[in-house]
């Protein structure tokens, strides 16, 4: 059981406060780090790498600190996000460069690549490989010396679909076999296919965690705005405030010629349900729906103040 | 203290296409100097201490040292992939230690062996002048490589302080203010080529006793610093 405790751990960089009074236990199996562009995901995964100090709180791998310590990295990890690497190297200097680094040889190197399927291209020059290439070779790198905590940092960045399942695989294979794997992830659909745990950071704070399903019940059940347009507004918004999945609409005249519904939803099923029936029960043609609210970070800000 | 991987990393960094070519120009300018000087004027002992003292210490070292120094941490961390060194366990000063290493390695082939082989071309080693600043350019090189390294990690803008410490500070303030140049790497290298050199051919502003304390504790000073600041090295992230 190897469990990476954040304890109050806060991180400011002069008067920009990234990491915000966080405490949370990331354990074994697979959990994901959601949160919007900007939300401070990889300034907790900094310091869950030992690359950044908390500015207070600790940050601890089974009890032992990770800040200045280097002995914790027999045991972690890491796939950052940023794309510099040793471009003058091939993947197969690189990630055996990586394997000597843990006082291991060109044998855990090639089991590595073969794990991510890189021994096709593993002669190339890093300079000359995609992003999704990179992405793996960085992933084999990490993984040489079969660490107990994997953190990424955006994994999925440029992988193509199949890449993607590909890493997903693995990760699920390596939560499953109980390791600590803890990715970031600003797309809500890659975390609830992999993780089991969900974290969710919004503005620097810990907004909400547990399981994906409750979270992605409290981001569903959200109140959700559209934007209606239709042949008759009037008749439409009539029939639809009629309905408890709506909780109010407001009859827009500035919206153009045809003027437009402002529609708060309550009960997002029910009311996308609701919608296309009350117009073909009345006969209104509608001409636009769009939700205007749809972005992450209004995903997410609800979830803070939940 | 020594990783050969560190160090295979660091080399094969700094001796990439361009950065090598950069290493060379400077080197192959003064062979050239020396052989159009050995040519017009044939073998004089005052013009071969002119050149070597006044371009390969006074310039070619100092920048080659940058070259190296600050190239050996610096673009790693400017850049991020110094994180697959770090997150490693493999000590902090180790890899500092390495780096210094490769680095000074580099600085004594790229100016040592060129301070040599133009030595040999203006006067065949005459009043023992080649090997005189061939050693000054040995000891010169372990101290520029350590503050450069040092600067490499704790600056940005490396490679322009460095730039401005080699040529104003060593090259302008150190010829012209006499104040200045008893704190000059260069001066405390020609302490030592004083000694080897024939009688009054080479001259130094500081003692040789001073000059090796203070080549010493310049060197351990600034590699003590370097390990300590990597040690506390903190990276931001993308956001």
């Amino acid at each position: 059981m190897t469990t990476v405790r954040i304890d109050h751990a806060s991180r400011w960089f002069g008067n920009v406060v990234a990491v915000n009074d966080v405490t949370m236990d990331i354990g074994p199996g697979v959990t994901g780090l959601l949160g919007p562009n900007g939300a401070g995901k990889s300034t907790l995964i900094n310091m869950m790498g030992g690359f950044l100090a908390p500015s207070t709180g600790t940050v601890t791998l089974d009890g032992e600190a990770i800040w200045r310590n280097e002995s914790v990295y027999r045991r972690i990890g890491v796939v950052p996000e940023r794309e510099a690497m040793y471009d003058f190297l091939t993947g197969r200097e690189f990630v055996l460069a990586n394997a000597e680094l843990h006082g291991l040889g060109a044998g855990e190197a090639q089991r590595a690549l073969a794990t991510v399927e890189m021994e096709p291209a593993q002669d190339r020059k890093i300079a000359t490989y995609s992003k999704g290439m990179r992405q793996r070779v960085k992933m084999a790198s990490a993984l040489v010396h079969e660490p107990d905590v994997l953190l990424l940092d955006e994994p999925f960045n440029g992988m193509d679909p199949r890449q993607r399942m590909q890493l997903m695989d693995l990760l699920r294979r390596m939560g499953g076999e109980g390791h600590t794997v803890l990715f970031s992830s600003h797309i809500l659909e890659e975390v609830e296919q992999l993780a089991s745990h969900i974290e969710v950071i919004v503005a620097g704070r810990h907004a909400a965690s547990g399981d994906f399903r409750r979270i992605r019940r409290l981001m569903t059940d959200r109140p959700h705005r559209y934007l209606v347009r239709s042949s008759d507004d009037r008749a439409l918004a009539a029939a639809l405030i009629a309905d408890p999945s709506t909780a109010g609409i407001e009859v827009d005249l500035q919206e153009g010629a045809e003027g437009a519904l402002h529609v708060q939803a309550v009960d997002f099923g029910r009311f996308t349900a609701l919608l296309p029936r009350v117009a073909r029960d009345h006969s209104i043609r509608l001409l636009t729906v769009s939700p205007s609210d749809e972005s992450l970070e209004s995903v997410f800000s609800y979830l803070v103040a939940v | 203290m020594y990783d050969p991987t560190v160090a295979r990393l660091t080399y094969r960094a700094l001796l990439g296409r361009r950065r090598a070519a950069i290493l060379l120009v400077l080197p192959a300018l003064l062979l050239l100097i020396a052989a159009g000087v050995r040519a017009f004027n044939g073998a004089d002992d005052q013009m071969a201490a002119g050149v070597l003292g006044g371009f390969a210490i006074a310039t070619m070292v100092p920048l080659i040292g940058v070259i190296a120094g600050t190239g050996a941490i610096g673009p790693e961390i400017d850049d991020g992939s110094i994180v697959y060194l770090l997150a490693k366990p493999v000590k902090r000063p180790v890899i500092v230690v390495t780096k210094l290493v490769v680095a000074i390695a580099v600085t004594m082939a790229f100016s040592a062996l060129p301070t040599f082989a133009a030595g040999y071309i203006l006067n065949g080693n005459g009043q023992q002048i080649a090997v005189a600043y061939t050693v000054a350019a040995l000891v010169a090189s372990i101290a520029y490589a350590a503050l450069f390294l040092l600067l490499g990690t704790v600056s940005r803008h490396a490679v322009v302080i460095g730039l401005v410490y080699a040529l104003v500070w060593e090259t302008l303030f150190g010829s012209l203010v006499p104040g200045a140049r008893t704190l000059s790497v260069q001066q405390w290298s020609l302490a030592l080529a004083e000694r080897i050199g024939g009688e009054g051919m080479i001259t130094s502003e500081v003692g040789l006793p001073l000059a090796v304390a203070l080549l010493a504790g310049v060197t351990l000073l600034a590699t003590g610093y370097a390990g300590r600041k990597l040690r506390t090295l903190t990276l931001a992230g993308e956001e």
